[in-house]
């Protein structure tokens, strides 16, 4: 059932969806929206597409403390330090990083099972929201993905002076359940212009920069002939390894265990970690991929080529652009796709 | 005064001609990117590649730093004994150049360096916030830029959208080079460069202390601002090295990333030469320049007006010894210590 709201009233709907659980929703930070938890005084900004963060962090959060390790004599004691999981709603979330979610799940998900990863997943409601226009730097489309009617528990509109909702999961029917008494039932002419308003979102997406790429040549077969190219050498050159991409990137997930002396003990944690880094992977003799033209090249080919090799031919890349966005020297995946990919992109 | 194409097509020029038969080897620059506003710092192995060459005001990278790794590459190869790389440098560039010869990490012989008049550096956040959606194209002059987008065309004041560097520039001159093409642009130079870090300094100690927490909470460790820095030169920053006790990635505690950058700015202190970069390419809008010309101010204060990059020779003030030097004490008369 489609349910409305008047966009004057979402204050209400927030306090009521924050009363048993933390709630995240894009909110204005250093002048640009990034998720952060909603307070009364929270500057929502629901008109920026893609928050500088993506919602992985709620997901696979950049720090997790997992272990406390304590020697006396000859005893060292183990305390699990990680934090009790919670309830959260994620308000906002883009068709882009709710897909990022497949992703992450197939890695995290599948056997061996991340219990950590599973616990966060269980414990939060996504509420998507879609986009009635597209950024510059939006490529979603490339990977199928359809930003006007996103997925998720709930799904939301934004369309007039209107905020429409309707739960697709029955974790999105409980959250609905305690709000519907803020929210009237829509009717078909409200209909019409969330599909009037998707259709203009769609077709929006050829106007773009990036709106045509294409994806041909990609495909976790050609492992050999992509990764022996020449051109990456080329396309690394102006990288200067900083990570930022694999930080703002929603589908990256590789991490470390670190252990840190304390002083009085071992604190070990979870923390993201980037190929792009020269300490990635290190093992006893060193990096096996010593220079950034390799760890430039192991970032696409994981996303492009490996990952759909061992996942049904799903890329690890949703088109989200911030990677594009945020990147000092501007290189990013577009390019990488375009260069050695089909002729499609021509 | 020559429009900014016109400086583009003159470089590109004289790019060719170097590389024909100047004795240059590659020439660093910039090329065409995905959108109208992102050139990607480039390397110009032949005339012909030079068809993508593009200077104008989103030219923003610099280039100096990539010569260290350009120079050590080429003699890994152990070929072009001797050859010169060429680099256009804006005045910015021009100070992180001399810095980079200064310490070691580039040899002189082995640089062409050729300066550029630089209009001053556009901000394509300052753009959007202005109301402009999927630029396409754009033209500028030296006070104005208009932008051709779905949005419709505008026209802005190019003040009104230059990057928070550009808009304290240093000026026109160049620290070094070996030539110019285009001097003399008229930079947006004259803005008060110290006015947040006095602003600061007004404030509380707490007050300060938790206008960094906020800022710096933002940081996602990502590191960007360590290696677009022309003095974070390091052959292994402390912050990579596993066996180091400091290691970035875990951020065991909140004041991590904090303990980050004040360790950054204490080693780049007296060689910082306030060109922005770190500023520009955080993509958490950190206002890193602040910490910078926080010690900037206090090194003109307590030594005179010094600006790193200056020169490739003289001594700085933090690295030299004079027995007028400022005393320790100096911070008690400040009113700080405990
Ligand atoms: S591609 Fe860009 S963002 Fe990614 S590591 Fe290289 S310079 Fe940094
Ligand atoms: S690679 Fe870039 S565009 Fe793709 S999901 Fe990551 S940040 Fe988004
Ligand atoms: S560039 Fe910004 S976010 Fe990245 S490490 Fe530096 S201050 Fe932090
Ligand atoms: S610290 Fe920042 S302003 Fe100073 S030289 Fe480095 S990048 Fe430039």
């Amino acid at each position: 059932m489609l349910l409305k709201l008047s966009l004057d009233k979402t204050g209400g709907l927030f306090t009521e969806m924050a009363r048993d659980r933390t709630l995240y929703l894009p909110v204005k930070r250093g002048g640009q929206a990034d998720f952060a938890p909603w307070t009364p005084e929270a500057e929502v900004c629901l008109d920026y597409l893609n928050t500088a963060r993506s919602i992985k962090d709620f997901f696979l959060p950049q720090t997790e403390n997992i272990a406390a390790f304590k020697r006396e004599g000859k005893k060292i004691t183990i305390t699990p330090t990680h934090e009790e999981p919670s309830p959260f709603v994620v308000f906002g979330a883009r068709a882009c990083d709710v897909r990022s979610l497949d992703v992450l799940d197939r890695v995290f998900l599948s056997d061996p099972v991340d219990t950590f990863y599973k616990a966060q997943r269980e414990n939060g409601v996504i509420v998507s929201m879609a986009c009635a226009e597209p950024e510059e730097t939006c490529f979603c489309n490339a990977f199928g993905i359809d930003a006007a009617e996103p997925r998720g528990d709930v799904v939301t509109w934004i369309a007039g002076n209107f905020l429409y909702w309707e739960a697709k999961t029955p974790a999105g029917e409980a959250l609905t359940g305690k709000l519907e008494t803020l929210m009237s039932e829509a009717d078909s002419s409200d209909l019409k212009e969330i599909e009037e308003q998707g259709k203009a979102a769609r077709a929006a997406f050829k106007e773009l920069p990036l709106g045509k790429l294409s994806l041909e040549g990609w495909s976790g077969d050609d492992l050999l002939g992509k990764f022996t190219s020449p051109l990456w050498e080329k396309m690394s050159k102006s990288c200067l390894g900083c990570g930022t991409c694999t930080y703002v990137c929603p589908t990256c997930q590789c991490y470390d265990i670190q252990d840190f002396d304390t002083g009085h003990g071992i604190a070990r944690f979870r923390c993201w970690d980037s190929c792009m880094y020269s300490d990635f992977t290190l093992m006893a003799h060193g990096n096996p991929r010593k220079s950034q033209l390799e760890r430039f090249r192991q970032r696409f080919m994981h996303k492009l080529v490996y990952y759909p090799a061992n996942n049904d031919g799903m890329y690890s890349c949703v088109g989200c652009g911030r990677c594009v966005a945020k990147c000092p020297i501007s290189m990013n995946i577009a390019k990488v796709i375009k260069a050695l990919g089909g002729n499609a992109n021509a | 005064m020559p429009a900014v194409k016109e400086i583009q097509e003159k470089m590109r020029a004289r790019a060719g001609e170097l590389l024909r038969d100047g004795g240059v080897s590659m020439a660093l620059g910039w090329k065409r990117g995905e959108f109208c506003h992102d050139p990607e710092p480039a390397f110009f192995e032949s005339e012909a590649e030079l068809d993508n060459f593009v200077y104008d005001g989103f030219s923003s990278p610099l280039l100096s730093k990539y010569l260290i790794e350009t120079i050590r590459k080429d003699k890994q190869k152990g070929e072009g004994k001797g050859s010169k790389f060429l680099v256009f440098l804006k005045p910015c560039d021009s100070y992180g150049l001399n810095l980079l010869l200064k310490e070691h990490r580039v040899e002189r012989e082995r640089v062409y360096a050729v300066g550029v008049g630089c209009p001053g550096m556009l901000d394509v956040d300052k753009i959007r916030a202005a109301g402009v959606k999927n630029m396409r194209s754009f033209d500028e002059t030296e006070t104005e830029v208009t932008i051709h987008a779905s949005s419709g065309d505008k026209t802005l004041a190019r003040r009104d959208i230059l990057l928070e560097k550009c808009l304290v520039c240093k000026g026109p001159e160049f620290a070094v080079q070996d030539e110019v093409l285009a001097p003399g642009l008229p930079s947006f130079e004259g803005g008060d460069r110290f006015a947040g870090v006095t602003e600061l300094e007004s404030m509380s100690p707490e007050e300060r202390f938790s206008f960094w927490r906020n800022e710096l909470s933002r940081c996602i460790r990502c590191n960007a601002c360590r290696n677009a820095c022309p003095v974070c030169s390091c052959n292994k920053c402390v912050f990579d090295n596993p066996q180091s006790g400091v290691q970035a990635k875990s951020n065991a505690d909140s004041f991590e990333e904090n303990m980050f950058h004040i360790v950054r700015a204490f080693h780049v202190a007296g060689r910082c030469s306030d060109c922005g970069e770190c500023s520009r390419v955080c993509p958490q809008k950190i206002p890193l320049h602040l910490l910078n010309r926080k010690f900037i101010k206090d090194i003109n204060a307590f030594y005179g007006a010094f600006q790193a990059g200056a020169d490739a020779e003289a001594r700085a003030p933090l690295t030299n010894y004079e027995f007028g030097d400022v005393e320790p004490g100096a911070v008690v008369k400040r009113g700080g210590g405990a």
